[in-house]
C-alpha cells in the first residue's frame, strides 16, 4: 500500500472531485450559509452592502410563529402530507399489484399510461390542470354535471382547493412510484406463492402475507420519499393558485419563495426555510425508527 | 380442480384489466383534452357545452406561440440548459466511479456528504444559492441557472451500484497491462454501464426540459426564461386564452412523452431500490 505513489493516491479524487465541488458549492456550504442567514435581517440593502448586515438572534423565528400566514401554511403543509402520503402508497401499489396481475400487451401499456403524468413538466401539467378545473368551461365540472353534480369552485372555494392539488399531484406521482413496486414485485420467489397455493391461501391472503410484507423496503422507501416530497410541495399551488384562495392552500415551500423572492426578506424565508428543513429531518427519523422497529421482529 | 383456479384467475384477470382501464382512461385524459383543446379556436373553447374533438382544427394557437408568446427564444434557451446538463451526468458518472471503486482517505464521511445532499430541500438552499450566485454575477445568466443542478446525489448513487458490481478483475488485468485510470474509466467502465447511463441520460435530458425552480428564481429577464417559466408567464398574461395555454403545455409535453415511447424499454427498467439491503 506504501507503494502508492502521489499520483496513484490522488487518481479517485481527480474523479469525484467536480461532482464534490458542485455538490459543496451548491448543497452542503449553502445550508451554513441558510442557517446564518436566518438569524440576521437580510433583505434588499443588505444585499448590495454586507456591511448593513445585522443580526437578530432567534427575532425571525419568533416572528414566524406569530405569522399567522406562516402557521396557516404549517397547517396547509401537514394537511397536505397526512392526505397525500398515504393516497400516493396506497394507490402506487395498488396499481403496481393490478398490473403485475398480467404480462401481456394490455397490462404493458397500462404500465406507459400510469408512468406518463411523472415525466411530464409540472407547470404544464398544472396548466392543463387549472383550465379542467375551470368551473364553467372546464371539463371536470361539465363531466360531473352529466352525471347530475352541481358545479364545484375546484381552484375557487377555499375548502376543495387543497384537495384539488392534492388530486393532481397524486395523478403525478403515482406512475413513478408503481415502478418501484413492480421492479420489488418482481423480485419477490415465486416459490413463496406456491407454497401458499398449496396451503389453500386464496388471492387476498397472498397478498396481505406474502406480497406487502416481501415489499417492506420498498413501502419504506416510497413513503420517505413521498413524504419529503410534499413537504416540499410547490409548483402546485405556485402555478394554480399562488397560495389562495385565502391562504387555503399556501405551502410552507412556497411562503419561503414568497418572502424570499418576492418580498426580499431573505432572512425571514431562511429561517422558515429552516423550521420546514427540521420537520423533514424529523419526520424521515421517525420512519427510520419505524422501520428497524419492524425489522427486528 | 384446476381448470376451477383458472376459471377463477381468468374472471378476475378481466376484472383487474377492467379497473386498470377505465383507472388508466382517467389518467391519460388530461394529456388527450389538452392536445385536442390546443386545436381549437377560442370561441369554440368559451362555449359552455364542450366537444371533445375540436369542431374547426386550428394551428393559430402554435403560431401564436411563437409570434407574440416568445417560444422560440424559450426553446432555445431550453435546450442550451439541457445539453449543458450533460456535462453534469458525465460528472455525476465519474464520482459514482470514484466511489465505487476506489478506497481513499474521506471515502465513506464524503460519500455519506453525497448522499445528506438528498435531504436537503431545494427551499432551503435556494436563498444562499441565490446570494452566492450573486456574489458570483451569475444572476440572471444561463451559467447561473445551469450550475446549481449539475451535480445530482442520487445518480452518483444509481452509478456507483451499478459500478460496484462490475467485477474488479477486469479492471485488475488491464492495470496489469499498463492501462491508466482515465483508460479504463473511458474504454472498460463507460462501455459496460451502457444501461445505467441510457436511463440517467433520458432522465438528465427531462429533467433539464422541465426544469423550473431555478430558471425561475436566476433569470430576471425574459430572453433567459425557460419554456415551463415561460409558459408559467404565458398563464398569468392570458389568462383565459386556454387554446394557447393549451397550446404551450402540448409544445413543452408532446415531445418528452415521444422521447420516453423511445425509450421506455431503458426508463423502466431503472427503478429497482429493492436490491440495495
Amino acid at each position: 500500500m506504501s507503494g502508492k505513489t502521489f499520483r496513484e493516491k490522488m487518481t479517485p479524487y481527480t474523479f469525484v472531485l467536480p461532482a464534490l465541488i458542485l455538490l459543496f458549492a451548491f448543497s452542503i456550504i449553502p445550508i451554513f450559509i441558510a442557517l446564518i442567514i436566518s438569524f440576521t435581517g437580510l433583505d434588499i440593502t443588505g444585499l448590495g452592502d454586507l456591511s448593513q448586515l445585522h443580526f437578530i438572534g432567534l427575532g425571525n423565528y419568533k416572528q414566524l410563529f406569530q405569522d399567522s400566514a406562516f402557521i396557516q401554511s404549517i397547517l396547509n403543509t401537514g394537511y397536505y402530507v397526512i392526505i397525500g402520503v398515504p393516497l400516493v402508497v396506497v394507490l402506487s401499489l395498488a396499481a403496481a399489484i393490478m398490473i403485475n396481475f398480467g404480462q401481456n400487451k394490455f397490462f404493458k401499456l397500462m404500465r406507459l399510461i400510469f408512468y406518463t403524468p411523472s415525466i411530464t413538466n409540472t407547470v404544464a401539467v398544472a396548466v392543463v390542470w387549472t383550465y379542467m378545473y375551470n368551473p364553467s368551461t372546464g371539463l371536470v365540472n361539465d363531466m360531473l354535471s352529466k352525471i347530475g353534480i352541481a358545479p364545484i369552485g375546484w381552484l375557487t372555494d377555499p375548502n376543495t382547493a387543497k384537495i384539488s392539488l392534492i388530486i393532481l399531484a397524486v395523478w403525478k406521482a403515482v406512475g413513478l412510484n408503481m415502478l418501484i413496486f413492480l421492479a420489488a414485485l418482481q423480485g419477490v420467489p415465486r416459490s413463496l406463492y406456491e407454497a401458499a397455493e398449496l396451503d389453500g391461501a386464496n388471492w387476498w391472503k397472498q397478498t396481505l402475507h406474502i406480497t406487502i410484507p416481501s415489499l417492506g423496503f420498498s413501502i419504506f422507501f416510497v413513503t420517505v420519499t413521498t413524504l419529503i416530497g410534499w413537504f416540499q410541495f410547490f409548483d402546485e399551488p405556485f402555478v394554480m393558485t399562488k397560495g389562495g384562495p385565502l391562504n387555503s392552500t399556501n405551502s410552507v415551500a412556497l411562503f419561503v419563495y414568497q418572502n424570499g423572492f418576492q418580498n426580499s426578506n431573505f432572512g425571514y424565508a431562511a429561517a422558515g426555510s429552516f423550521i420546514m428543513f427540521a420537520a423533514i429531518v424529523v419526520a424521515t427519523m421517525i420512519q427510520f425508527k419505524l422501520q428497524r422497529k419492524q425489522q427486528g421482529k | 380442480m384446476n381448470s376451477e383456479v383458472r376459471e377463477t384467475s381468468k374472471q378476475s384477470k378481466v376484472i383487474v384489466g377492467a379497473i386498470l382501464a377505465i383507472w388508466g382512461f382517467l389518467t391519460i385524459l388530461p394529456f388527450l383534452w389538452m392536445f385536442l383543446s390546443s386545436f381549437k379556436t377560442n370561441a369554440e373553447i368559451s362555449q359552455m357545452t364542450q366537444n371533445f374533438l375540436p369542431h374547426h382544427w386550428t394551428l393559430q394557437n402554435y403560431q401564436n406561440l411563437f409570434v407574440s408568446g416568445n417560444f422560440g427564444q424559450y426553446l432555445k434557451n431550453t435546450l442550451i440548459i439541457t445539453a449543458c446538463s450533460f456535462l453534469g451526468l458525465f460528472f455525476n458518472a465519474m464520482a459514482g466511479y470514484g466511489f465505487a471503486k476506489f478506497h481513499f482517505k474521506g471515502h465513506n464521511v464524503l460519500f455519506l456528504a453525497v448522499l445528506s445532499t438528498m435531504m436537503i430541500p431545494g427551499q432551503v438552499t435556494m436563498i444562499p444559492v441565490y446570494l452566492i450566485l450573486n456574489q458570483m454575477k451569475l444572476t440572471n445568466t444561463l451559467l447561473g441557472i445551469i450550475l446549481p443542478g449539475l451535480a445530482g446525489a442520487f445518480a452518483i448513487f444509481l452509478f456507483r451500484q451499478f459500478m460496484s458490481n462490475i467485477s474488479d478483475s477486469i479492471l485488475e488485468a488491464a492495470r496489469l497491462d499498463g492501462a491508466s485510470e482515465w483508460y479504463i474509466f473511458w474504454h472498460i467502465i463507460i462501455p459496460i454501464s451502457r444501461p445505467v447511463l441510457a436511463v440517467q441520460g433520458i432522465l438528465t435530458f427531462i429533467g433539464g426540459w422541465n426544469a423550473f425552480l431555478w430558471p425561475l428564481i436566476v433569470a430576471s429577464d425574459q430572453k433567459y426564461y425557460t419554456l415551463s417559466v415561460g409558459l408559467q408567464l404565458l398563464q398569468g398574461q392570458h389568462t383565459t386564452d386556454y387554446g394557447l395555454q393549451m397550446a404551450g403545455s402540448s409544445f413543452m409535453v408532446i415531445p418528452i412523452i415521444i422521447i420516453f415511447l423511445i425509450f421506455q424499454k431503458y426508463i423502466l427498467q431503472g427503478f429497482n431500490v429493492q436490491s440495495d439491503k
